[in-house]
C-alpha cells in the first residue's frame, strides 16, 4: 500500500493502539531547556519516578539566558533560579546538558541540526512550539507541552492521535531577493493562522528541492504559524551532505545502513494527502507582516488591506485590531516606514547562511543612524563560524551590535526586548502583540529585508540594495 | 488530576479571535519552576495599563465584576502559537474549568486536558448564540453526554472528545498512569526496533 513519507515514519513508532482513542507513539529524541522542563522534573520527583531513557535527552539553556556576558553569573534572580534548576535536574537524572558557557550551547532548534543529532525517519519532540525545524530532515518533529514531557520523562512514549496530512507543493525559481523566509511567510499569509490546524504539513517541489538544509529548517520552523502540528520535508542528498560527519551523525558501517533506510523516506507516487495545495515560487516577492499574527502579511510592495475590504466580520474585526495595535493605517504601503530596531536571530533565521546572507547586503555600508540593530547567532558554534569567515567584521563596521547565543528579543523573556510602541523589524517567527516585549510592534521578514531596513533605517525593498 | 463530570456556570465571553498564548500569559512570567500562581498573570497585558495592577483597563472583561464564572468563552483559534502550558495552567489557576470556542489549536487542547480543563469545541453559528446572551445566562456542560447547553433557551449541541480522554476526565487519570501500566510493552519495541 502506498504511504506518505509521515507515514512511513509514524507506523515505525507505533508501540500499541488504543481502541477509539490515541496511538502510544515511541519517541527517538527529546530536546528539553529550561522553561518548560521544571515542573515536568517535578512531577516526575513527585511520583517517585527516574527518567526512562536519560540517554534519548539533550538539554540546553536558550529561552531565558542573556545574549551578553554569558560567562558571568545570571543577574536576575527568577531567571538564574530556572538556569540553575536545569543544571541541577540534568545531573540529578544523568542526562546532557550543553549549558550556558559549553561549546555546543545554543537555540534548541539550531543545535540539534547543526551536532548531527536530528536526523532523518526519527520522532522528535521537545517542550517548543518550534519542534517543527527539525522536520526539515524528514523527521516527525512537535512541540508539546510540560505534562506531555513529564510523559516522555516517565516513559519515553507519548499518546498522540494521528494528525490529517497536507501537502504544500512550491514549484519554479524563485525571484531576485526572495529567500525561504519570504516562502513560508506567503504560504502562511495564503492558508491564514489557522489554516493548517489538526494537520502535519510536508512541503514539497522543485523549489524546496533547490533549497539548502538551513533554508528548509526556515520553513518547517514556521508550520506551527499556521496551526500545523509540525512540518516536514522528505530527505534527499542536500539532508545526506548536511549530515555527514558531524559530530553526533552516524559512521562507518553504520552510515551506509542508515543512508540506505533514509533514501526510503519519501511519499510514494500515489501516496493520498488529505489536502493539497499548490504554489507558484515566482508569485512570491520579499514578504513583510503588518499585523499581530504570521497571516497578516504582504509583498513589500503592496498595500496593506483596509478593514473595510475584508467581507467576514470576524477577520474585519481582527484586522482592525490588528491595526491599531501595530499605528498603522489600511491602504497605505509599508515600504518607506521609519523603524527603531532591527532584530536578526531566533530559531526561525539565526543560522550561519542566514548571516552571509545579511553580511552580503550590509558588507561596506553603514546602518542608519535611527536604528538599534541586534544580531544574534543561533548557537556558540554559529558564532564562531562568523567570527572565522570575518562576518563579525563586517557586522561592527555596519554598526550592528553582535550577542551572544541565545533566543534573545524573540520572544520577549529575557533581558532583550523591544520598547513599546516602538517598530522592530525581525527574522523571529510571532509578531503578536507583545511578543517581543509589552507593547512591542514586530514585522516580520526575512534576514535580507531586515539587513537592508537596517542600512536605510526604514522598511525597505532589499532588492533596490540588491546589484 | 481532578475529576471534571458537569460544568454548570454562568461564563466570560471574550469576543476575539485567534487569542495566541502569549496573550494568555506573557512570556516574561515564564520564570516560575512550579505550576501554580499563574492565574494572577492571565491576560496580563489585556488587564492592566502599563503593566501595573494598580490599573486595570476598564474595557476588559475579566476586571468587569459583572461577568462570573467557570466557563471562558472566546473566538476561533483559541490557544494559537506557543506550545507554553503555562496558558492552561493559567486559565485553571484563575478558575475557570472549562474553555469553549469554535476552534482550538492543537497543542493548547492537549495541555488544556492534561490538566483537567475541558476544551469544548462547537459550532461557529453556536458560539455566536452565546455571545448573543445576556449577562447572567448559564451554561451546562455535560462530559458523560458530550453535551453544551444554553440553559436560558434550552439550545444544545454535542461535542467531540475522543474515549480515551473522555475517560480520563471523568476520572481524574492522566497519561501517565496508562503510560507507566504498558512499560512491557515499550521494552518489548525497543528490543524489536534496537
Amino acid at each position: 500500500m502506498s504511504k506518505t513519507l509521515f507515514e512511513k515514519i509514524w507506523d515505525r513508532h507505533v508501540v500499541k493502539s488504543i481502541q477509539d482513542g490515541p496511538s502510544v507513539i515511541y519517541i527517538d529524541k527529546h530536546f528539553i531547556h529550561e522553561v518548560t522542563s521544571p515542573q515536568a522534573f517535578a512531577g516526575l520527583e513527585k511520583r517517585g519516578l527516574q527518567v526512562f531513557r536519560p540517554d534519548h535527552v539533550v538539554a540546553t539553556a536558550d529561552h531565558n539566558v542573556p545574549t551578553i556576558d554569558q560567562h558571568l553569573p545570571i543577574r536576575e534572580e527568577l531567571s538564574r533560579k530556572q538556569v540553575d534548576k536545569l543544571i541541577e535536574n540534568c545531573k540529578k537524572y544523568g542526562i546532557e546538558l550543553y549549558g550556558l558557557g559549553h561549546p555546543y550551547q545554543g537555540i534548541v532548534h539550531v543545535i540539534g541540526p547543526e551536532l548531527g543529532i536530528t536526523q532523518p525517519g526519527m520522532t522528535i519532540v521537545c517542550g517548543d512550539s518550534h519542534t517543527s525545524t527539525h522536520g526539515a530532515f524528514g523527521s516527525i518533529a512537535f512541540g508539546i507541552g510540560t505534562s506531555e514531557v513529564e510523559m516522555v520523562f516517565a516513559s519515553q512514549c507519548l499518546l498522540q492521535g494521528k494528525p490529517k496530512l497536507m501537502r504544500i507543493n512550491i514549484d519554479g525559481e524563485l525571484n531576485k531577493g526572495v529567500v525561504s523566509k519570504d516562502i513560508i511567510l506567503y504560504i502562511i499569509s495564503k492558508i491564514s493562522a489557522s489554516g493548517a490546524t489538526g494537520y502535519f504539513v510536508e512541503y514539497a517541489g522543485s523549489t524546496i528541492r533547490s533549497l539548502s538544509m538551513e533554508a528548509r529548517m526556515t520553513i518547517c520552523n514556521m508550520s506551527i504559524e499556521m496551526g500545523a502540528r509540525g512540518g516536514m520535508i522528505a530527505p534527499d542528498e542536500t539532508t545526506f551532505n548536511y549530515i555527514k560527519g558531524r559530530e553526533f551523525a552516524p559512521k562507518g558501517e553504520e552510515w551506509n545502513k542508515k543512508l540506505e533506510d533514509w533514501k526510503q523516506l519519501f511519499s510514494d507516487v500515489d501516496a493520498k494527502f488529505d489536502e493539497e495545495i499548490f504554489i507558484d515560487a515566482s508569485e512570491i516577492e520579499p514578504m513583510i507582516t503588518y499585523g499581530t499574527n504570521p497571516g497578516l502579511g504582504i509583498g513589500i510592495t503592496a498595500l496593506i488591506p483596509t478593514p473595510e475590504s475584508i467581507p467576514e466580520e470576524g477577520e474585519r474585526k481582527n484586522i482592525l485590531k490588528a491595526l491599531t495595535y501595530m499605528g498603522l493605517q489600511g491602504g497605505k504601503q509599508l515600504k518607506g516606514m521609519p523603524v527603531q530596531n532591527i532584530f536578526i536571530g531566533s530559531c526561525t533565521n539565526s543560522r550561519i547562511e542566514d548571516l552571509r546572507l545579511v553580511a552580503s547586503v550590509v558588507k561596506g555600508r553603514k546602518k542608519s543612524e535611527h536604528v538599534k540593530v541586534m544580531i544574534v547567532p543561533g548557537s556558540q558554534q554559529v558564532a564562531a563560524q562568523a567570527k572565522a569567515e570575518g562576518l563579525n567584521q563586517i557586522f561592527e563596521e555596519a554598526g550592528f551590535e553582535i550577542r551572544q547565543a541565545g533566543c534573545s528579543a524573540c520572544l520577549g523573556m529575557n533581558e532583550d526586548k523591544v520598547p513599546a510602541g516602538e517598530y522592530c523589524i525581525s527574522t523571529s517567527n510571532r509578531n503578536f502583540e507583545g511578543r517581543q516585549g509589552a507593547g512591542a510592534r514586530t514585522l516580520l521578514a526575512s534576514p535580507l529585508t531586515a539587513a537592508a531596513s537596517a542600512i536605510t533605517g526604514v522598511v525597505t525593498d532589499v532588492r533596490e540594495l540588491l546589484s | 488530576m481532578q475529576p471534571l463530570k458537569i460544568v454548570h456556570s454562568t461564563f466570560v465571553p471574550l469576543q476575539l479571535e485567534n487569542i495566541d498564548t502569549d496573550q494568555i500569559i506573557p512570556a516574561r512570567f515564564l520564570k516560575a519552576t512550579t505550576k501554580t500562581g499563574f492565574g494572577k498573570n492571565l491576560f496580563r497585558d489585556w488587564r492592566y495599563e502599563n503593566d501595573d495592577e494598580t490599573t486595570p483597563k476598564k474595557d476588559f472583561i475579566l476586571n468587569n465584576p459583572e461577568y462570573r464564572g467557570e466557563i471562558l468563552v472566546a473566538g476561533k483559534n483559541f490557544g494559537c502559537g506557543s506550545s507554553r502550558e503555562h496558558a492552561a495552567w493559567s486559565i485553571a489557576d484563575y478558575g475557570f474549568k472549562v474553555v469553549v470556542s469554535s476552534f482550538f489549536a492543537d497543542i493548547f487542547k492537549n495541555n488544556a486536558l492534561n490538566n483537567g480543563l475541558l476544551p469544548v469545541q462547537v459550532s461557529e453559528p453556536f458560539l455566536q448564540r452565546i455571545f448573543a446572551q445576556t449577562n447572567g445566562t448559564t451554561l451546562s456542560i455535560d462530559l458523560k453526554e458530550q453535551t453544551i447547553t444554553i440553559d436560558s433557551t434550552e439550545e444544545q449541541e454535542k461535542f467531540e472528545i475522543n474515549n480515551y480522554k473522555k475517560t480520563c476526565l471523568l476520572n481524574g487519570y492522566d497519561d501517565i498512569d496508562y503510560l507507566l501500566s504498558i512499560r512491557e510493552d515499550i521494552e518489548a519495541f525497543e528490543k524489536q526496533t534496537a
